[in-house]
């Protein structure tokens, strides 16, 4: 565990450096690597850690984005209001959660895309508060654009922090046992002692609020949302696919595999346009067919990933 | 609006609706796939109804059975290839491949065909019937529509094939204890699945403009017609369809047709959380 | 009665137009070895779901150590003592054999931490005598070692009742030797155990009293000698060859 964390800190000190060393190309790139990794980090207790195949990650992430620029609009200081979103994203999502969470697999699945279609419906149609299909405009932070670029590095790298402690958080306590439980069976779970709905709901909310006030800081950072980008279903098919990419169900693989998709995607596709989508496309075929553990889940003869990292749970392979 | 017309609206839109979700239903309840790339097939198949009618001159009739046969291989060779493979795998694999081909599909359609809206304008006229008025060509797609529903419910009802397929959905290891060959049955009910989108999609071309964008509006409603009328099964597919024609009708008329998205999937969200086998359905794998 | 720790009172529970269990009223006191027995369908599993919570019932109370539990879902049951096994067996199949059973210490039982739970879970598996199983996927064990896992597991969530539903389905005559001593050796911890059998033998030697269930209904119920000479219970369960045979075996 120890060795993964390590690992862990030395990238985000790269990271950090980043502003000091290079362009704002770069300093871009690594705020992306930050927000992408928190997302996926989120993603992965609900998915990873509980087993339930969530497609709503834009939804909250949309939800908070929106939430964050209107109190912004209406005066509210800068972090404040991210955290004010914060707040928001996760009380609606323990009411959501107490539904949506009674449905299991292809339901809940579905259940979860139709959240973030409708928000996104919602938000294009209540055009009185959120602009519609016009879109919102954020106040511009002052300071420049190195001073912004700063922040928001720094603000984006503070929340996949937060995220990857919460996740340590929860892979240690009864939370991450009972979910895996969960996960493994949910019936038995129940017979076990573990209030199944509880601790359902507990990791959809944690999952949905971290997403919420990254969304925020989007927002901010952006300086301009509209409802298709918000609530992007494109986004929500990315997250879980950059943890499967790493290994679900690990704390390090949802880095790990945010890490690696950022920089294919910016590397590879971002050169063909147009071919976008098809290579993601391709990359998920070839992920599905070749990765069924993740990057982590590799058993490599020469070098074990297991050792190097020591980040997996303490499963062992079943015959 | 007369009330008449807005049923009779309704009903139209609900056959075309059935179509659509008939082979998405089908796949679900026999595979437990959720086919993303449903509604892709769907626009797929209105284009190349377009084409066929615009530089080969085929009416849209003729080129049906062609585009159906076309659709039916893609799918087919689609999940022998890729699909057979992961079908037992849990849900979030199964649904990120299907997404996953979508994304290729749609790009590539998107390349081909641009998204230009295309329509096969037939301009036959309407039709008159006390104070109804309803365009001849929508009355083809419906009839239509609900023919090669009703094949589908023959060809599972009364042909060796179908019944094959309907045991795979009730037990798919008693099936295959019978001697079904469970992939050859997989692959044929997804290439089935592609082929009724196929020629939904033609005979949507003569209706509505086409185009690459609503590829997701017609897998959303196919969702929303599973929902309403249960998994796997030509008769609740019929009736969900129905149902959700009506109630776009109905609503459209009441607070607008652009809010008709959001009033389906919302019913949609609340049948899930309330009824999720659906008014007629088989209950259908989680 | 105010010493029994389990109490149903005329609990009922239909399903559709099933009564599958009706109207029956049954106690335990501590300590005791009580046998539920009863055709296929008499509502004996149904029985276990009421009381333990997984199904609420139409009519009836469930008292639980004097409280009313009738309402209480299964994790509630569980903390509270109530352990129960599956006819099915129900393990977490990915996860290790320690940490099926450390899940049982963990949440039913209360265990202060985890390694704590893995301690305990560790003597458990050597009372049952899996203990060098530990580190395998629970999927991985034979039929017999996840029985014992499921015994394990329960026995982990330090119940003061345990429900053993059909525990020695498909196992060998060998095996059930086994799985009698380990029952014997719960028993003498102190834990009520109110065991659901097909197994004839199984039920006598274990059990202090019979109940017996046939549609729903409670038939007969008593020292077990008493009940298998009772004629509604040979008419419905246990069939004439066999009370023919016990005649014989108690006159020789």
């Amino acid at each position: 565990m120890t060795r993964g964390v390590t690992i862990f800190i030395a990238c985000t000190a790269v990271i950090a450096i980043a502003p000091f060393v290079a362009d704002n190309y770069v300093v871009r790139l690594c705020t992306f690597l930050c927000m992408y990794a928190a997302l996926a980090l989120s993603w992965n207790v609900i998915g990873g850690y509980a087993g339930y195949p969530s497609f709503s990650t834009a939804g909250f992430f949309g939800l908070g984005a929106y939430a964050g620029a209107l109190l912004q609009h209406a005066g509210m200081n800068l972090v404040l209001s991210w955290l004010a979103a914060t707040v928001v994203v996760a009380v609606l999502a323990a009411s959501i959660g107490c539904f949506i969470l009674r449905m299991k697999g292809h339901y809940f699945a579905i259940g979860s895309l139709a959240i973030v279609e409708v928000l996104r419906l919602i938000a294009s149609s209540w055009a009185s508060l959120t602009g519609g299909g016009d879109g919102l405009n954020v106040p511009i932070l002052q300071g420049g654009p190195d001073f912004a670029g700063r922040v928001f590095l720094f603000s984006m790298m503070a929340m996949m922090i937060a995220c990857f402690a919460m996740t340590i958080a929860v892979d240690r306590t009864r939370l991450g046992f009972g979910l895996r439980c969960i996960k493994q069976n949910e019936d038995a779970a129940d017979m076990v002692g573990i209030d199944v709905t509880s601790y359902k709901t507990a990791a959809f909310a944690l999952s949905a609020m971290f997403c919420g006030t990254i969304g925020a800081i989007y927002a901010s950072w952006v300086a301009y949302i509209d409802p298709s980008d918000a609530f992007s279903s494109l986004l929500s098919l990315k997250v879980p696919v950059m943890t499967l990419l790493g290994g679900p169900g690990t704390v390090l693989g949802p880095v790990v595999g945010a890490w690696v998709f950022v920089i294919l995607e910016e590397m590879i596709w971002a050169q063909f346009l147009e071919l976008n989508r098809a290579i993601l496309g391709i990359v998920i075929v070839l992920l599905i067919f070749t990765l069924p553990g993740g990057l982590l889940g590799l058993r490599l003869p020469a070098w074990n990933w297991r050792t190097v990292v020591g980040l997996r749970n303490r499963v062992p392979e079943a015959q | 609006m007369d009330v008449l017309q807005i049923l009779v609206n309704g009903l139209m839109l609900g056959a075309l609706y059935a179509c659509i979700a008939v082979g998405f239903s089908l796949v679900w309840g026999v595979l437990n796939v959720i086919n993303m790339l449903h509604g892709s097939f769907i626009v797929l198949g209105g284009y190349l109804a377009f084409f066929a009618w615009r530089d080969l001159g085929l009416h849209p009739l003729i080129s049906l059975v062609g585009i159906a046969a076309m659709l039916f291989a893609l799918g087919w060779v689609l999940q022998y290839g890729l699909i057979n493979h992961i079908v037992a795998r849990p849900v979030l694999t199964t649904l990120t491949l299907t997404f996953g081909l979508d994304m290729i599909v749609y790009n590539v359609m998107t390349l081909a065909f641009t998204a230009t809206p295309r329509r096969i304008a037939l301009d036959l006229g309407v039709l008159h019937a006390s104070d109804v008025v309803v365009p001849v060509d929508r009355i083809i797609a419906m009839v239509l529509a609900l023919v090669l529903t009703s094949l589908l419910f023959l060809l599972l009802r009364t042909s060796s094939l179908g019944r094959a397929i309907v045991a795979v959905r009730m037990d798919r290891d008693a099936a295959s204890l019978m001697g079904i060959r469970v992939e050859r049955i997989y692959a044929v009910t997804f290439g089935i699945g592609a082929l009724m989108a196929g020629a939904c999609g033609s005979l949507l071309a003569v209706v509505y403009p086409v185009t690459t964008m609503m590829a997701d509006q017609f897998l959303g409603k196919a969702f929303v017609v599973c929902v309403i009328g249960g998994l796997g099964s030509v008769p609740g597919a019929l009736a969900g369809g129905l149902a959700l024609g009506l109630i776009e009708s109905v609503s459209g008329h009441l607070v607008g047709p652009q809010h008709a998205m959001t009033i389906g999937f919302s019913l949609m969200i609340l049948l899930l959380m309330t009824r999720p086998t659906g008014i007629l359905g088989t209950q259908g794998y989680e | 009665m105010s010493t029994a720790v389990l109490e149903v009172d005329n609990l009922s529970r239909a399903f559709g137009g099933v009564q599958a269990v009706n109207g029956v009223t049954f106690a335990l006191t501590p300590g005791e070895i009580v046998g539920l027995i009863g055709p296929n369908g008499a509502g004996k599993t149904t029985l276990v779901n009421l009381v333990t919570g997984v199904v609420s019932p139409s009519s009836g109370t469930v008292r639980f150590g004097g409280r009313d539990v009738t309402r209480q879902r299964p994790w509630q049951a569980a903390r509270n003592g109530l352990a129960r096994t599956f006819q099915v067996v129900q393990p977490f199949p990915e996860m290790t054999v320690l940490d099926n059973v450390a899940a049982g210490a963990l949440f039913a039982g209360r265990a202060a931490s985890r390694a704590d739970a893995e301690a305990q879970a560790r003597d458990h598996l050597s009372f049952v005598g899996l203990a060098y199983e530990a580190h395998r996927p629970a999927a991985a064990l034979p039929l017999p070692g996840r029985k014992r896992l499921e015994l394990a597991k329960s026995l982990a969530m330090k119940p003061k009742v345990l429900l053993l539903d059909e525990v020695n389905a498909g196992l060998n005559t060998g095996e059930v030797e086994q799985a009698l001593t380990l029952m014997r050796a719960i028993a003498d911890r102190g834990i009520t155990i109110l065991i659901i059998e097909h197994l004839m033998k199984v039920v006598l030697t274990l059990s202090q009293r019979i109940l017996v269930l046939h549609r729903g209904k409670l038939v007969s119920e008593g020292e077990p000698k008493a009940v298998i000479q009772d004629p509604v219970v040979i008419e419905a369960y246990l069939g004439r060859k066999f009370a023919e045979r016990q005649n014989k075996l108690a006159n020789a």
